[in-house]
């Protein structure tokens, strides 16, 4: 496996793994058919994400990414955090095997979709355009 | 940390008898075959005693209906492309199965690409071909059926000999991709009833870079790669000596070592696929309960995803493989177990093992101990684990 050492790590011992029973957001990502879905819950103070966790079924990259994109969430405001991009977890993790790279793409969706869901429970016009679904890059 | 080695269907580790017959190769005797000196001679001498080793284990009588590849993907190639090029004028259809090797089932793509009709006869649950559709797919325009001896993913052996029957009734020609099924189990081309057969080196303890196709004498095959005199003028290239030797030397012991093989594979996979099920909930074997190689073992373990699984494994010192989408560089989930009908979600979660002739008891029941905290830890991470106990 061309895994990066921190992806290994992330992976061994993945952060933030579980469900926030009251939270503000929560975001759900992916297709079975093709492999992923990530499940990301957020807690939200005055703007403010303050808690992250997630459940994820996939591969090495996939739960590498969960872990790597639930850290960096938290503490950020609501606008920071939709800054984050798939290549900031990516680089984050010290990169990810080319073929691998559509699981950052999976963290960026379900974080995307989590900030959606907090919008929407407060009744507020949401700043976040949802991709539909989530495909698979081709190799 | 305990090692174990459950991937035999990617590679086998070569047998220290065929190493040291090849080194001669690598060294002194590094003669070209073609050469008429004693160098040549002597390196001449080596290829067709392999040739005939090689020969020896499938029961073929004419060693020179061997034919020396480089790998059992070569062999395949050779026979799809050179049989459907070579036949022709007879018509361009081909018949082969959903479960193929990719080196059959992408030759095949390519034949289609070049104007020839290709059908793929489906397979049951357990990944078997019914002869009867085989039966059905042959038209006035089909030259050649390939189905593979044994599927190399879910070990499922297919029905050959009956194949046979029909293909000869009707005229057409049978190649079968037998890689997975040489030097493990008996492999007898007359009883099998072939035309052209595929095996490879690395498949039984010989090295890579060798493989060889066997093709009955009259088959009208075109040649695979033109540039010199070499196999009959059909597979041009100055020879793998070293690794042609090891071929023959591990084919030679294979003879004499494969029915205890099997005999001594048999009972360790069935006590890992029985520990699995009772050890795990929401396992599923793969493939036929009868009907499969000695040493395989495919499961589905639902909620979680295959390659996430064998880097757990790996963690803990055991070589596997999976069939899930993100363990393939094309992301596809296997195409064999979707051919059988198997659920994509549950079909990201396949695990392969694959046991050979060096596995004990030991290894089984380490594997058995390991694999369960894996799978729970992978399912405590998983939303589909979560969503079905909410059920």
């Amino acid at each position: 496996m061309q895994y990066s050492t921190k992806v290994m790590e992330h992976f061994a011992n993945p952060h933030n793994v579980g469900e926030i029973p009251d939270a503000d957001g929560v975001g759900y990502m992916g297709n079975p058919v093709c492999g992923d879905i990530m499940q990301l819950y957020i807690k939200v103070q005055d703007g403010v994400i303050t808690d992250a966790k997630f459940k994820t079924f996939g591969c090495g990259a996939a739960i590498a990414t969960s872990s790597m994109v639930t850290d960096m969430v938290k503490g950020k405001t609501i606008d920071e955090a939709l800054k984050i991009s798939n290549r900031t977890v990516a680089e984050a993790l010290d990169g990810l095997p080319p073929v691998k790279m559509h699981c950052s793409v999976l963290a960026e969706e379900a974080l995307a979709s989590a900030i959606d869901d907090y919008f929407k429970k407060k009744g507020l016009p949401s700043p976040v355009k949802l991709k539909v679904g989530h495909e698979h890059e081709a190799d | 940390m305990r090692k174990v080695y459950f991937d035999h269907a990617a590679t086998t580790h070569p047998d220290q008898r065929v190493v040291e017959a090849m080194l001669p190769y690598l060294e002194e005797a590094f003669g070209n075959p073609s050469s008429l000196h004693d160098y040549g001679s002597a390196a001449k001498e080596a290829l067709e005693k392999a040739r005939a080793q090689v020969a020896s284990l499938i029961n073929v009588t004419r060693p020179e209906e061997i034919y020396f590849t480089s790998s059992g993907a070569e062999a395949d190639n050779f026979a799809l492309k050179g049989i459907a090029l070579g036949n022709q004028q007879k018509g361009r259809h081909i018949v082969t199965s959903r479960i193929e090797h990719h080196a059959v089932m992408h030759s095949a793509q390519t034949l289609e690409k070049w104007g020839f009709q290709v059908t793929y006869v489906p397979v049951d649950k357990y990944g078997t071909v019914d002869p009867a559709d085989v039966a059905r797919a042959i038209t006035p325009q089909t030259t050649l059926v390939s189905i593979m001896h044994a599927n190399n993913e879910v070990g499922t052996i297919q029905p050959i000999a009956e194949i046979a029957r029909i293909t000869r009734e009707r005229g057409v020609l049978l190649h079968t991709d037998a890689v997975a099924t040489v030097g493990t189990i008996p492999v007898d081309v007359k009883e099998l009833g072939v035309d052209l057969l595929s095996l490879s080196s690395h498949a039984f303890y010989g090295p890579k870079g060798a493989g060889a196709l066997y093709v009955r004498k009259g088959v009208r095959i075109v040649p695979f790669i033109d540039g010199g005199v070499q196999e009959g003028g059909r597979r041009a290239g100055t020879e793998n000596v070293p690794a042609i030797v090891g071929l023959g030397v591990a084919a030679e012991i294979a003879k004499a070592e494969v029915p205890s093989r099997a005999a001594r594979l048999t009972p360790l996979r069935d006590r890992l696929a029985r520990g699995l099920l009772e050890r795990i909930d929401r396992v599923y074997l793969n493939g036929h309960p009868t009907q499969r190689l000695p040493g395989h073992v495919n499961v589905c373990v639902e909620y979680i995803e295959g390659e996430s699984i064998l880097l757990f494994l790996n963690m803990q010192g055991v070589a596997a493989s999976s069939g899930s989408a993100c363990t393939s560089r094309a992301l596809k989930a296997s195409h064999v177990l979707t051919a059988m009908g198997v659920d994509p979600a549950l079909a990201q979660g396949s695990l392969l093992f694959s046991l050979g002739r060096d596995n004990t008891e030991e290894d089984v029941d380490y594997v058995l101990e390991v694999l369960p905290p894996i799978v729970e830890r992978l399912r405590q991470m998983s939303p589909l684990y979560t969503a079905r106990k909410d059920n």
